[in-house]
């Protein structure tokens, strides 16, 4: 059964990730590709890497920050920010990207879409939209110029999948960095208005507001900027919690006889048995606990 | 296994792939480096080149991708690389794996937005997955397998693991990422995924073989993958007896 992602979105400025809040303030965090690697250590599903001033720069995606990104772990990059040209592409993919991620170019230039399409299949361009609730309904927010635009977002949504994208990848401006839960609202209207995958994002802030996307929208995908920069561990510990809090219907598929879940679960470290605080982080285990496991040795895998 | 033998192993897939290399063909299509980087980490001496001297001296083949049908045929045609590679696979019986788009272009044809000739190394066709609701296309993500065939490709991968509530649980996980999938007879299966329909992800014809999701982008699955694949074409070069583990033996005494 194909399971839901849980992606990071990883914000670049200047050349390092960065906690975005309302599209606005910046908080530094670290080297791109630390970020990849601890993520791909705790079992990240997929990367999405946004540069934020190549568009404004007028430059493209930095090729070197893309093959250190690539190099730091064996996860799936999609990869975003100033690309405007299929030979712009073409060089990101030879240096490890997956999925190229477009936004200002695919409004500015939706030729762009299929003819990229074209090249290098659909299920390459991820098209990125930022949605913003005004007067009744969701319009297309443009970052650069810092306001909405004119264009209603389910109309640009049917259009780039007419055009040859392969997801929708679906920012909520008012939500973003805000911790308060995903649009739910918006994400069903997109899910339904498009039949290729959409990941959502803007919003996540405790594992529940994952949970919610799960349990009451249709994404393909869940992701999430800041939130996974909050603490140690915090996918395999989201994971388990979205995991344990499931039902089982939603975990079973009754086509395949073993347990199947909607979660990938992760295969080396795993936060079993542990219970969450109210912040959704793993509680702390009990003294004893902790001292039977004081000089246990857990080596790692051999392949 | 023991840490002893696991040096010799080591030791002996060092010295193989030294002198017979692996050949990651380049031919613009996507994901060389990820591939490069993959077998970089597990140790394994390569190049990747689109010269057909490296590929006539290579003792096993990757074709990677990320693209379309037409676009990778028409890279392989313009570096005049087909017949190379027909040569060397179905001549000189080399092992040869194709990732993703490189899968497809075995088959016979391709109806990635018209229609184009594949190599027809393996009997097929590539056709777009249908879409029906609850399944939409793009198959992007990570999918779990039904195995039909454990050997070569699978057999480092565990299918089942106990999960919390000791049940055990499908952790055979792969990325895919595609819009058209191979259409072949069951005979050439080795996995299938569940998407709608029964895809086969991952097919073999003698010392052909392809898969349909990226084992360099699939984490620990995909690396056992790699690992089970050079060890086939190891051993399917000069069986791996005993003398060699012996001098192998030898060898990690001496380090």
């Amino acid at each position: 059964m194909l399971g839901t992602r849980l992606i990071a979105c990883l914000v670049v400025k200047n050349g390092i990730a960065v906690q975005s809040i309302g599209f606005s303030k910046y908080l530094p965090v670290c080297r791109v590709e630390i970020a990849v690697e601890y993520l791909s250590r705790w079992g990240i599903d997929e990367i999405v890497i946004v540069d934020i001033d190549a568009s404004r720069a007028g430059r493209s995606f930095d090729l070197e920050m893309a093959q250190a990104a690539a190099g730091a772990g064996f996860v799936p990059l999609t990869l975003g920010g100033g690309i405007k040209s299929v030979a712009e592409i073409r060089m990101l993919l030879k240096q490890g990207a997956d999925k190229i991620c477009l936004n200002n170019s695919a409004r500015l230039n939706p030729g762009l879409i299929s003819e990229a399409a074209k090249v290098f299949g659909s299920q390459c361009i991820v098209v990125s939209i930022d949605a913003t609730f005004v007067d009744g309904e969701y319009k297309v927010y443009d970052y650069s110029l810092g306001r909405e635009i004119e264009t209603n977002v389910l109309d640009f949504a049917k259009e780039c999948e007419k055009l040859g994208a392969g997801e929708i990848f679906l920012n909520s401006v008012a939500n973003d960095g805000l911790k308060q839960g995903f649009d739910l609202d918006l994400i069903n209207l997109v899910c339904k208005a498009v039949s290729i995958p959409v990941i959502v994002i803007g919003g996540a802030g405790h594992p529940s507001h994952f949970l919610d996307v799960l349990k009451q929208a249709k994404a393909s995908g869940v992701a999430a900027g800041n939130y996974f920069h909050f603490f140690e561990h915090s996918v395999i510990a989201t994971k388990n919690y979205l995991r344990k809090n499931l039902a089982v219907k939603d975990l079973v598929d009754p086509n395949i006889k073993g347990k199947e879940s909607i979660i990938r679960p992760n295969s080396y470290v795993d936060y079993k048995g542990i219970s969450f605080d109210e912040m959704g982080r793993p509680a702390k285990k009990d003294e004893d606990f902790l001292e039977s496991q004081r000089f246990e040795f857990h080596p790692e895998e051999i392949i | 296994m023991e840490e002893k033998q696991r040096i010799a192993l080591a030791l002996k897939r060092k010295r193989f792939f030294l002198e017979n290399p692996i050949v990651i063909v380049d031919y613009d299509v996507g994901n060389i480096l990820s591939v490069s980087k993959a077998l970089s980490y597990l140790g394994y001496h390569h190049i990747v080149s689109s010269k057909p001297e490296d590929i006539q001296r290579a003792s096993g083949l990757v074709l990677p991708g990320i693209g379309a049908f037409y676009e990778a045929m028409r890279n392989l045609k313009s570096r005049e690389l087909c017949s190379v590679i027909k040569e060397e696979v179905l001549n000189k019986n080399k092992p040869l794996l194709g990732i993703c788009v490189g899968m497809q272009i075995l088959s016979d044809k391709g109806f990635e937005n018209g229609e184009y000739d594949g190599l027809a190394l393996i009997p097929g066709n590539v056709r777009r997955i249908p879409e029906q609701e609850g399944f939409r296309v793009p198959h992007v993500g990570w999918n779990t397998l039904e195995i039909i065939s454990k050997d070569p490709l699978f057999s480092l991968i565990d299918d089942y693991a106990l999960d919390d509530d000791k049940k055990e649980e499908l952790v055979n996980h792969f990325y895919f990422d595609h819009s058209y999938y191979f259409e072949c007879d069951d005979k050439y299966v080795l996995a299938y995924c569940n998407y709608g329909q029964k895809l086969a992800v991952a097919v073999r014809f003698d010392n052909i073989f392809g898969v349909q999701f990226h084992p360099e982008k699939s984490q620990k699955n995909g690396l056992k993958l790699f690992r089970s694949f050079f060890d086939f074409v190891m051993n399917h070069f000069g069986s791996l007896n005993n003398s060699d583990v012996t001098d192998g033996l030898q060898e990690a005494k001496r380090c």
